[in-house]
């Protein structure tokens, strides 16, 4: 499918390669916007953006909130915890309700994998989504390519690059989402975590794994690090987060054998003195900050290319 | 028990099907019991089965009738409704009701609603634990005395071995069968499917096989030394079947069953996130499919039975991790059956009917032969007919097929419930 005719963002998997790269393309063009004095186009006047968080997330709905404003959407935010929707509307009723009141897309973040692409059955709004369970994260894959794609100056794809994933893949939305979107463009990525925080079963991931960042290190283009959390300790799957750090974080001795180009990512919010024990400021491949500031352009080509008139880009729309 | 009508009905023109084989014959019943076997009979009520097969009454181990507690998903009417329509003629209806069948009360509850209904026999299970609850051993002896022929925490497993062994000694003399869910909760913990590269790829914590080999191996060694019998619920893995043929192979008195759906769908149905696929224990691969199939075909499976679950739509509507687990499966299990294995008629039908009445203690009255002055719990079926399941057309209360829109093979034409035509041309009379 072509994502300027696709109607939903669910995951990576939905898109081809080509697909990545006309988003990312695309991008380009939001990047130029949010360069002018006036941060601001006419592209989506009139269409209902709704975010529906049913978990927390303070970065990723005020970067769609602001990707919405930028096409000058008009703009809802409903912070719903999950438990107040258990006790009382369903989820369904949630939905139905919403849309009746008019919605062109909604972007959903929600602690159940799944859930946005069940939502399609219920309203004719696109549906983003902005993060489910441990399942996708597909607008985080997308500023982490585009940022990966700027820094190291990879417009064609990223045929030969070296990425390690390193933390809890298991658990990380972030991991299933980059792991797709990474090897679509030609990039080797290796998952670095102990056995416990993998996903049960990974032959047929386009990965390879290991449990020795050292070795790699030399090696990497891109160092991307997840965030590892503590009731990982509650069930037997790590024996401490001292034990992790020790094995699996970023410290400087492990930055000062990362090549000179290399970047360090992370997707946030960072755990410090655990996956990274460096301050990232000291690193001079942090490319940490560029994925936030990247993350409002990709999200405004994204709502662009689901809600948009999918004509020419650089139509009046965009001017 | 229902009275046995009185009136005489003729099954016409089919085929017979029992432990003898196949011939063709028609069948006179009057007062419950089966009067004439032979050709041309005639007089009363008449059920053409030309081009059918007539055969015992099918006896399912395994349904969930929700009744009492639950009665927005199913009620025993309606559950034995939708079992006369797919040609069971007993179904032991498992104790997860709330509250549980634990009590004299509860059992003779069931049973009367059961009886109340008159579609089929409803054979009330009863609980190994008090509430299920795994700490103390519900009254097997007045239980038993109740009528209580099958006994487990359905829903659970026994986590307790050694709690899991005195149950087994206590039962010993009792004369009633132990079944076992397997699943050990430690390793399950929130899981929703089958642990493998389909839930590693969906982001969903995954329920391995290894959770129920361990408890069907634990408990095989309890069979071992305590010398009781037990049956084991809904296998689902290759590894669980080749325990079974090995401890069958032994010597050791265990029976096994499998579902329709545990031989015919795979962990792939959930990729989009739609709970009626979600179901305990889960969909499985398709090498686990073809032990199955195989475990079947040579007896190491003796029964096929439903695990009927109905759910309310509304509970089903919602993301995967919080849905509750089960399907329905008492009106499509014949069509699965002939669509899916590949095994003789007569077996698929042992499978269905006269090995589960064997388990059920029900052998005296369901799964009989067809011959003269035998009970009169009879199935009539088109083994060939296709159709496509109609959520909106099932008798249950609840649409939690997972077979929407799937073409099935064989479907029942009429069902005959001690002496009484309890389902025409697949149409309930009650």
């Amino acid at each position: 499918m072509s994502p300027r005719h696709a109607k939903h963002l669910l995951s990576i998997d939905d898109l081809t390669a080509d697909d990545i790269h006309h988003l990312l393309e695309l991008t380009d063009h939001m990047v130029e916007i949010n360069h002018r004095p006036i941060p601001k186009v006419p592209a989506l006047r009139g269409k209902n953006v709704v975010s529906l968080f049913f978990e927390d997330s303070t970065r990723t709905r005020t970067s769609f909130d602001t990707a919405a404003k930028r096409l000058s959407a008009d703009t809802m935010n409903f912070a719903v915890s999950s438990s107040s929707v258990n006790k009382g509307e369903s989820l369904r009723d949630t939905i139905e309700t919403i849309s009746a009141m008019g919605v062109d897309a909604f972007v959903i973040r929600h602690k159940s994998s799944g859930v946005p692409g069940l939502i399609t059955r219920w309203t004719d709004a696109s549906i983003v989504n902005a993060g489910d369970g441990w399942h996708q994260h597909p607008t985080q894959a997308l500023l982490d390519c585009y940022t990966i794609r700027t820094r190291l100056n990879r417009r064609d794809g990223f045929d030969g690059l070296r990425i390690a994933i390193v933390g809890d893949i298991k658990h990380s939305r972030v991991a299933r989402s980059d792991v797709q979107a990474f090897a679509a463009l030609g990039a080797h990525v290796t998952l670095v975590a102990p056995p416990t925080l993998l996903p049960p079963a990974l032959h047929d991931w386009p990965v390879a794994v290991s449990h020795d960042l050292d070795s790699l290190l030399p090696d990497l283009d891109v160092l991307y690090l997840l965030r590892v959390q503590r009731e990982r300790m509650d069930d037997a799957l790590l024996p401490s987060m001292h034990e992790y750090s020790a094995m699996y974080g970023l410290t400087a001795a492990r930055a000062a054998r990362l090549a000179p180009h290399a970047l360090v990512m992370h997707p946030g919010p960072m755990n410090r003195g655990v996956e990274i024990v460096v301050d990232p400021a000291d690193l001079p491949g942090s490319a940490i900050l560029d994925q936030v500031t990247n993350g409002v352009a990709v999200r405004m080509a994204v709502l662009f290319s689901l809600l948009g008139t999918g004509g020419d880009l650089r139509s009046e729309t965009l001017s | 028990m229902t009275p046995p009508a009185a009136g005489r009905v003729v099954i016409s023109g089919g085929t017979l099907l029992d432990q003898a084989g196949e011939r063709a014959g028609d069948v006179a019943i009057e007062d419950g019991y089966i009067v004439e076997v032979g050709t041309g009979l005639t007089g009363g009520q008449l059920l053409d089965a030309t081009g059918c097969v007539v055969s015992p009454g099918f006896v399912d181990l395994h349904v969930h009738l929700r009744e009492p507690g639950k009665e927005e998903a199913e009620t025993i009417e309606t559950g034995s409704r939708g079992a006369a329509l797919g040609g069971f003629t007993a179904v032991v209806a498992m104790p997860n009701t709330d509250p549980a069948q634990d009590s004299v009360a509860v059992v003779q509850f069931v049973r009367a609603q059961g009886e109340r209904a008159g579609l089929c026999e409803v054979l009330p299970s009863g609980c190994i634990t008090v509430g299920r609850a795994g700490e103390r051993l519900a009254p097997f002896g007045e239980l038993a005395a109740a009528g209580v022929r099958i006994f487990t925490d359905d829903g659970n497993g026994v986590q307790d071995a050694q709690l899991m062994r005195r149950a087994l000694e206590y039962a010993g003399p009792l004369g009633i069968t132990l079944a076992q869910h397997c699943e050990t909760a430690s390793l399950t913990k929130g899981a929703v499917m089958h642990e493998g590269s389909c839930c590693s790829r969906l982001g969903l914590p995954g329920w391995p096989a290894l959770a129920e080999e361990l408890m069907l191996f634990r408990d095989i060694e309890l069979v071992r030394i305590t010398g009781v019998p037990m049956h084991f619920l809904h296998l689902s893995t290759a590894r669980s079947v080749a325990l079974v043929r090995a401890a069958k192979a032994e010597g050791l008195a265990i029976t096994a069953e499998a579902t329709p759906h545990h031989f015919s769908l795979t962990d792939e149905e959930l990729s989009g996130y739609d709970a009626v696929f979600k179901v305990n224990p889960p969909l499985r691969t398709p090498a686990d499919i073809a032990a199955i199939k195989a475990g079947l075909a040579d007896g190491t499976i003796d029964a096929i039975a439903t695990d009927h679950a109905p759910h309310a739509p509304h509970t089903k509507e919602v993301p995967l991790d919080q849905a509750p687990s089960g399907m329905l499966g008492l009106e499509t299990a014949l069509g699965v059956c002939l669509a899916e294995l590949d095994m003789s008629l007569v077996d698929i039908v042992a499978a269905l009917s006269w090995k589960p009445a064997a388990i059920a203690g029900v052998a005296d009255r369901h799964g009989r032969p067809i011959a003269v002055g035998e009970p009169a719990n009879l199935t009539v079926f088109d083994r060939n007919v296709e159709w496509t399941v109609k959520p909106e057309q099932l008798a249950s209360k609840s649409r939690n097929t997972p077979y929407v829109g799937r073409r099935l093979r064989g479907k029942v034409r009429h069902t005959v419930f001690n002496g009484i035509p309890v389902v025409v041309d697949g149409t309930a009379t009650r």
